[in-house]
């Protein structure tokens, strides 16, 4: 990210002049690690340690017992052998392509008028989408079921006005991807708005009245003025949403079992048939699938900025 | 100031309101509605009743209240200070290698799933010399570990923001580099800081997938309680305790935002 957004290095200054610049350089760089090794060592202990010991796990899988004829056995390659965990793979990809498009498109619109065409009350709305973060994300599911469900609003309303021919008109939560689609895209727009709102108010307004003032449309602003300095904190929202909806545990798990995604089927694994040796292979694959799909992610960014970049400088 | 007609103004202010109600507002309002429902059998309720809220302030969805508020309040001021701090040390990385090692290492509770992050505390907690598991302090972890990688991305996309000219122009005054943070950085940081802490908060406030994995008993967080009700057919109190957490956690982030300044908003 720094590499699109950070000046050439400035060359280091050394305080009162005490130091020559190759010293000052050296004491720089001893220090800078010094700095980073509390934090880094932390985590390690605490999350890095585990995730070791998760990947182990799927290795080694989990032989016969022979004191235990009961136990589940179960190796790495059962598990990635199985046609069940092949669609549920594809089921995870594609919702979380989708739900993220969404909120980056919805969440770019919605952020860009609360900042740029202020209208009053705006400032609560910008509130209203900091709670909006606190909700449990299951409860949206649960809420669009009260409104879109089988026995939901929308279709008490639908049906009283087909005369009650069709009992469900509309019948889509339960039984198909729109639902858990729709729930992802209520729950993560705001994740993708969060960052852009604070981006926009760190960008002067005078920059767009002098665009506007030289004649240059909405449109053009959008394009030249803002976008770029959004592109930071777009990129931070996308990636964070992208990795967000493949590992979405609530959304997926509300709406009933015909529909999975990989987390859901590793809580199944480890909390109900008591496979940590399975539940650990899927959230090996989980993992790399996250990290394929973010670093995809990076690359297509990185192309896109610095195409944009090279555009106005020329 | 984007937009300077009237009418494209009033056009834009449409396209906002249809999303932000639709999508938004009706279900929040629907959910605040459910909280006060005896029985729904048409398109609106049929009666109305407030023993839901009340139920709300009983026993158990009262301990998981107190149980969440603590959670939430460790484990943001934690990750605040642990993700500010490798923000700040990644800025002052010049080598690359340096750099990626701190991008990956925080940016990881991010790619791995929240149930994932439950898995591993079992996996690594309930053997060997350290024993968490079915403790109090496993719960906070796995949200610590969950909320750093957030506070950590939110303050480096800030930090990338800040022109250095700032800093530069404190060093050509002659400030120590310990002084500038203090004086300079970190005061220009502060929006990013409360917005961070406020997300912290909030997203600590709402997990569910990795404290499914790890909670205990008497240390069962607030929306595994709702979870719990609404899996045993209780919506409308489900919805109730919901509405009940919404306002205080909305008490929090409006006192969170007391601490704001005026370059946050606009």
């Amino acid at each position: 990210m720094s590499a699109v957004t950070e000046l050439p290095p400035a060359t280091p200054t050394a305080p009162g002049g005490r130091s020559g610049p190759a010293a000052a350089n050296k004491a720089r760089f001893s220090t800078a690690w010094l700095w980073s090794t509390p934090p880094i060592l932390l985590l390690a202990a605490a999350f890095l340690y585990p995730l070791y010991l998760v990947v182990k796990q799927a290795i080694e899988g989990s032989p016969p017992d022979p004191a235990n004829p009961f136990k589940v056995t179960t190796s790495f390659s059962d598990t990635l052998k199985d046609p069940g965990t092949r669609t549920v793979v594809k089921n995870t990809i594609e919702m979380a392509v989708y739900s993220t498009a969404g909120c980056l498109v919805l969440g770019f619109l919605l952020a860009l008028i609360i900042a740029f065409v202020p209208f009053p009350g705006a400032r609560a709305v910008s509130r209203f989408v900091d709670v909006f973060l606190s909700f449990p994300s299951f409860l949206i599911t649960v809420s669009i079921m009260f409104l879109y469900g089988r026995v939901g609003m929308v279709n008490h309303i639908a049906s009283s006005l087909t005369g009650g021919k069709h009992d469900t008109p509309i019948d889509f939560i339960e039984y198909s991807p729109w639902g858990i689609w729709l729930a992802e895209l209520i729950y993560f727009t705001p994740f993708v708005m969060r960052p852009l709102l604070t981006a926009f108010s760190q960008l002067d307004s005078g920059q767009l009245e002098v665009a506007a003032s030289l004649g240059a449309r909405p449109g053009r602003v959008i394009r030249q003025v803002i976008l770029p300095e959004a592109l930071p904190a777009l990129f931070a929202g996308g990636s964070l949403v992208l990795m967000l909806t493949m590992n979405e545990y609530g959304i997926v798990s509300f709406t009933g079992a015909k529909y999975q995604t990989l987390p859901v089927l590793i809580e199944n694994f480890a909390k109900e048939q008591t496979n940590y040796a399975g539940a650990c292979a899927l959230a090996v694959i989980n993992v790399v699938l996250s990290l394929a799909l973010f670093a995809g992610y990076r690359v297509l960014l990185a192309r896109m900025s610095g195409g944009r970049r090279a555009a106005v400088h020329a | 100031m984007l937009l300077y007609t009237r009418r494209a103004q009033r056009i834009a202010w449409a396209v906002f309101g249809f999303f932000f109600l639709l999508l938004f507002v009706l279900p929040f309002g629907i959910l605040v509605l459910a909280a006060f429902t005896r029985q729904w059998n048409g398109a609106f309720p049929s009666s109305y009743t407030f023993s839901n809220i009340t139920a709300a302030f009983h026993k158990d969805p009262l301990d998981g209240l107190e149980t969440s508020l603590i959670t939430a309040f460790v484990s943001s001021v934690i990750a605040l200070a642990v993700g500010t701090w490798a923000a700040l040390a990644l800025d002052a990385m010049r080598n690359r290698g340096g750099k990626a090692l701190i991008q990956t290492v925080f940016m990881l509770p991010i790619a791995v799933p929240s149930v994932v992050v439950g898995l591993a505390l079992l996996v690594a907690f309930s053997q060997g010399p350290v024993l968490l598991n079915g403790t109090s302090t496993i719960v906070v972890m796995a949200h610590c570990i969950l909320v750093t990688a957030y506070a950590f991305q939110q303050l480096s996309a800030a930090i990338t923001r800040l022109d250095p000219a700032y800093e530069q122009a404190a060093a050509s005054l002659g400030a120590r580099p310990y002084y500038s943070l203090l004086r300079v950085k970190l005061p220009l940081l502060l929006p990013a800081l409360t917005g961070s802490l406020a997300l912290c908060f909030a997203l600590s406030m709402g997990e569910l997938g990795a404290t499914a994995m790890v909670y205990t008993s008497h240390w069962t967080t607030l929306p595994l309680r709702i979870y719990a009700l609404d899996d045993r057919g209780h919506q409308f109190v489900a919805a109730a305790v919901t509405a009940v957490m919404m306002t205080i956690t909305l008490a929090v982030l409006l006192a969170i935002s007391k601490i704001r300044t005026r370059a946050n908003f606009r």
